[in-house]
């Protein structure tokens, strides 16, 4: 019993916490696991409002306007009220949809995400599940979103959902791609699969600079392969509400339009967290090589906060995309992944693979 | 004789072609009437193949008003109303349409004050309408900023409106035999303010949205079309003068007080969706530059020569005037016969001939693309269908 | 050219065409019959060179009983306007169609077979442009009524 007090501070996922408690209390695994369950649930709603919150004050303000206003101060129940309508109101499914796809595709979407914040390494404590494959299952649960927007589409029985549909597919497949090369980047840099080790191997640098170059090249590529696989502007084609009314999620109202909705804003956040991790740092501190004076005041800042410092910066700058740029065509957005961005990612993995071997680094650690 | 009645129905059919099991299938969507880039309830058949648009079919007549037949039961001062709500951006410009011919056919000299006065306002509205143009066509290729860009400028202008007219969309203001009211005294000033505010905000315009490389791509080379072809379809304003054609009622025709101010017909190259996008932020600096010209040089003078009650009568005959408009050519064409109403009123809308040019730009380009063009030609509904 | 000189070489062109009176600008009128030939020469001959077709539209003379179809024509080359009438009994309207000369006329007349029922021979695609294509009557004809109408205040 007091070792579970002790212990609360320790580096551990929740999944440790739980097998640990296991011999000694089965209601307290059971308890670990109802937290790691729920907690993740919680973090998406809330995040989710927070999210869009934060979406609409800075569009108002990049646009001369102050955003919502209205519902409590400078309008931070709006959301909320937001949601409570969207919840409420008729779920309209179309006469001629197949209903059971119609009905399934939203949580197939939502599904992606929440089985993709389980594994993200939020802080050493913050943590649900540590895989030790974990840079492959973020790429293949992150491939459940496209599948319930390709059902979606194709559910709802109407040609400009299948068109948005279609679009998504071809976009989200293709991107995935480029998305992963540039994630074999860092698992070659860091000789891991599992996150929370790519976060530790960051101690003395973070990849974006300490490969000469190629780190930020991966960068680069993976955060807009990324913004494409999450049909963010300028890549929300398969949405183009000015060319397909709403795309893949035109005939959708109510709660399951709120879920799609949901899991756009919560792919952002796994996006900008994502890069965070494999790029920035994660929760690591600004570390400069074997300066100790410099990381020890780093180190005072907590990890907490430097995860999400990182992931509201990187949220930012895609709202600040989204709110700027116009959308690309079809087929200019797919010339851009397989003519432009392809080749520079197979380019970019040979390199990293030359720093690897002639452990080329700032401040090589090894 | 080969007349032959159609119907829709027999212009949306497919003709299958079954001869090989791969053979992809075109079909048919429509695009509106409600659709949010068509901009009012324009309804356009698109036979699509996969993405790319083969045929575009426009189908008009949601928001027919019958506004020339109403004419033909309203005196000629009650019609300078309804032309407020054909093309409902530039209003103004409407009015002095319809004024210019009613005064023309019934011989009405104007003064210069009410020629200078028309002009001022017809070049605000002038530059009032490409701002929204401008903020509608970035949302329509998927930035949203822009579109509230253009309407924070364009209040400015609605204000200096609603001071003076004591409207802001449809004005009803300028009147045959005059304007309906003399300007504001604060006219001059917020005018003045309003030039030093916008100019460095159509810099802005530019690095927001014309610099951009994904705009560029988008709008480069898309939707041609060539000097020959946008005169066979009537196309007027922007549209033709993008397609490399100098034709401008304000230089050509020098009504009102153009004849007076120095300012440049804007012409494009290649008459494509970029062409057609510089044209018209040219435009609204060559009106900038009318309105400085002017706005010093109000002359004295009443602003009304003709008393308001006094009923108007056209000797009987036929009379056709044109005057530019912010997008195009708008024709008046009044058949009297001597009564207090016309015979026939016809209007030759700007947007109706503009429209059409869809058909001759779209096909082959993409869904993504269409909207781009359509956008590009900045078509105003009400005033397609009347 | 001036609209006298306009009209000269109109008449010089088409011996047909007769200038009509009454309008506030060079104005012909030609028979139905000379209709097309004269249009192509104004759109063809590098003397008029009438590369645009401003409107068409059509005016009901209910009393007379013709439909007066009025085309009105400019040329961006030298900058002048011509407007060319013709007109055709109300019971058999029927006009060659002048879309192979500009391809506006196609929609142009399309409104006007759709507001007074002038049927336009070789027309490709003649169906209502505003009102449904199982529209009854031509509402710019004088004597259309429904049940919504205005009088006309004499």
């Amino acid at each position: 019993m007091t070792g579970i007090t002790e212990n609360i501070w320790q580096a551990k996922t929740v999944a440790q916490r739980a097998a640990e408690a296991l011999p000694e209390s089965v209601w307290f695994a059971l308890g670990y696991m109802v937290l790691g369950v729920v907690g993740v649930a919680a973090f998406i709603a809330v995040l989710g409002m927070g999210l869009i919150y934060a979406e609409r004050k800075i569009a108002g303000h990049f646009q001369c306007r102050l955003g919502p206003m209205r519902v409590g101060w400078h309008g931070i129940f709006q959301t909320v009220a937001d949601t409570l309508k969207l919840l409420l109101k008729e779920d309209v499914v179309p006469a001629q949809a197949d209903k059971f796809l119609h009905i399934l595709a939203p949580l197939f979407t939502l599904l992606g995400t929440i089985l993709v914040l389980a594994v993200l390494p939020m802080s050493p404590i913050v943590h649900v599940s540590d895989v030790n494959i974990g840079v492959v299952y973020v790429g293949a649960v992150s491939g459940f979103g496209v599948l319930g927007i390709l059902l979606g589409g194709w559910s709802s029985n109407n040609k400009w959902s299948l068109l948005g549909a279609m679009r998504a597919g071809a976009q989200i497949i293709s991107y995935e791609i480029s998305a992963t090369l540039a994630l074999l980047v860092v698992v070659l840099f860091s000789g891991t699969l599992r996150l929370s080790e790519i976060v530790e191997s960051q101690a003395a640098g973070w990849w974006i600079w300490r490969a000469h170059g190629v780190g930020i090249v991966a960068f680069l590529l993976f955060f807009i392969a990324s913004l494409a696989e999450i049909n963010r502007t300028p890549f929300d084609i398969p949405e183009g509400e000015s060319e397909l009314t709403a795309g893949f999620h035109t005939e959708y109202s109510g709660m399951r339009f709120a879920f799609f909705f949901l899991a756009e804003f919560i792919n952002m956040f796994i996006v900008a967290a994502l890069t965070a991790t494999l790029f920035l740092g994660g929760w690591m501190p600004f570390h400069i090589g074997d300066f100790a004076g410099f990381n020890a005041i780093m180190d005072m800042i907590p990890p907490g906060l430097w995860f999400t410092g990182k992931t509201a910066f990187l949220v930012f700058l895609i709202m600040w995309f989204r709110w700027t740029f116009p959308r690309l065509r079809v087929d200019q957005l797919m010339r851009l992944e397989w003519k432009v961005l392809l080749p520079i990612g197979f380019a970019n993995l040979i390199a990293a693979a030359v720093v690897v071997l002639f452990n080329f680094y700032f401040f090589p650690v090894r | 004789m080969s007349v032959h009645i159609t119907t829709l129905d027999d212009r949306v059919r497919l003709r299958q072609d079954d001869s090989s099991p791969l053979s992809t299938q075109e079909y048919f969507v429509n695009m509106g009437p409600q659709h949010p880039s068509t901009h009012g309830v324009l309804r356009l058949v698109l036979k699509l193949d996969g993405e790319t648009v083969r045929e575009v079919i426009p189908v008009l007549g949601y928001i027919h008003r019958g506004i020339e037949k109403m004419g033909e039961h309203q005196s000629y001062r009650q019609f300078v109303h309804l032309s407020d709500r054909l093309d409902y951006l530039s209003a103004l410009i409407n009015n002095w349409a319809v004024s210019m011919t009613i005064e023309k056919a019934a011989n009405i000299e104007l003064n210069d004050r009410i020629q200078v006065i028309r002009t001022l306002m017809a070049e605000l509205q002038r530059i009032q309408s490409h701002q929204l143009w401008w903020g509608v066509f970035g949302m329509d290729l998927g930035a949203f900023t822009p579109f509230l860009y253009g309407f924070r400028d364009r209040e400015i202008i609605a204000d200096i409106f609603e001071e003076t007219v004591g409207a802001r969309l449809t004005m009803n203001y300028i009147q045959p035999g005059g304007l309906m009211y003399d300007i504001h005294p604060g006219f001059v000033k917020r005018v003045k303010a309003f030039l030093q505010y916008f100019k460095p905000k159509l810099a802005e315009y530019e690095t927001l949205l014309s610099g951009n490389v994904i705009l560029q791509e988008r709008l480069r080379g898309v939707g041609r079309m060539d000097g020959q072809t946008a005169l066979s379809i009537g196309a007027t304003g922007p549209v033709l003068r993008a397609s490399g054609v100098p034709l401008d009622l304000r230089k050509s025709e020098a009504y009102g007080s153009y004849g007076k101010v120095a300012f440049d017909v804007v012409i494009g190259k290649n008459g494509d969706c970029w062409d057609r996008y510089w044209v018209r932020l040219e435009e609204m600096r060559q009106s900038m530059k009318i309105v400085e010209q002017l706005i010093d040089n109000i002359p004295e003078g009443k602003h009304m020569v003709m008393k308001p009650a006094v009923k108007i009568k056209l000797p009987e005959g036929c009379y056709y005037n044109q005057v530019e408009t912010a997008r195009g050519i708008l024709g008046v064409y009044i058949v009297s016969d001597g009564k207090e109403s016309p015979y026939r009123i016809h209007l030759r809308t700007p947007n109706f001939n503009n429209l059409w040019a869809i058909t001759e730009t779209a096909a082959n380009w993409r869904l993504g693309d269409l909207v781009a063009i359509l956008s590009s030609l900045d078509v105003v509904v009400p005033d397609i269908d009347r | 050219m001036d609209s006298a000189n306009l009209l000269t070489a109109v008449a010089a062109a088409e011996p047909n065409a007769k200038p009509r009176e009454k309008a506030d600008r060079a104005a012909v009128q030609v028979p139905v019959g000379n209709l097309s030939a004269l249009m192509k020469r104004l759109r063809n001959d590098s003397t008029f060179a009438f590369d645009m077709l401003c409107d068409h539209t059509a005016v009901d003379w209910s009393e007379q009983g013709t439909f007066e179809l009025v085309y009105q024509l400019y040329s961006t080359v030298h900058g002048h306007y011509l407007m060319v009438t013709t007109s055709v009994p109300r019971v058999s309207p029927i006009v060659p169609t002048v879309r192979e000369f500009w391809r506006i006329a196609e929609f142009q007349e399309r409104e006007v077979y759709d507001m007074f029922g002038v049927l336009y021979d070789g027309h490709p695609d003649l169906r209502r442009l505003f009102l449904e294509d199982d529209w009854k009557g031509f509402p710019l004809r004088k004597d259309y009524t429904d049940d919504f109408m205005l009088e006309r205040p004499e």
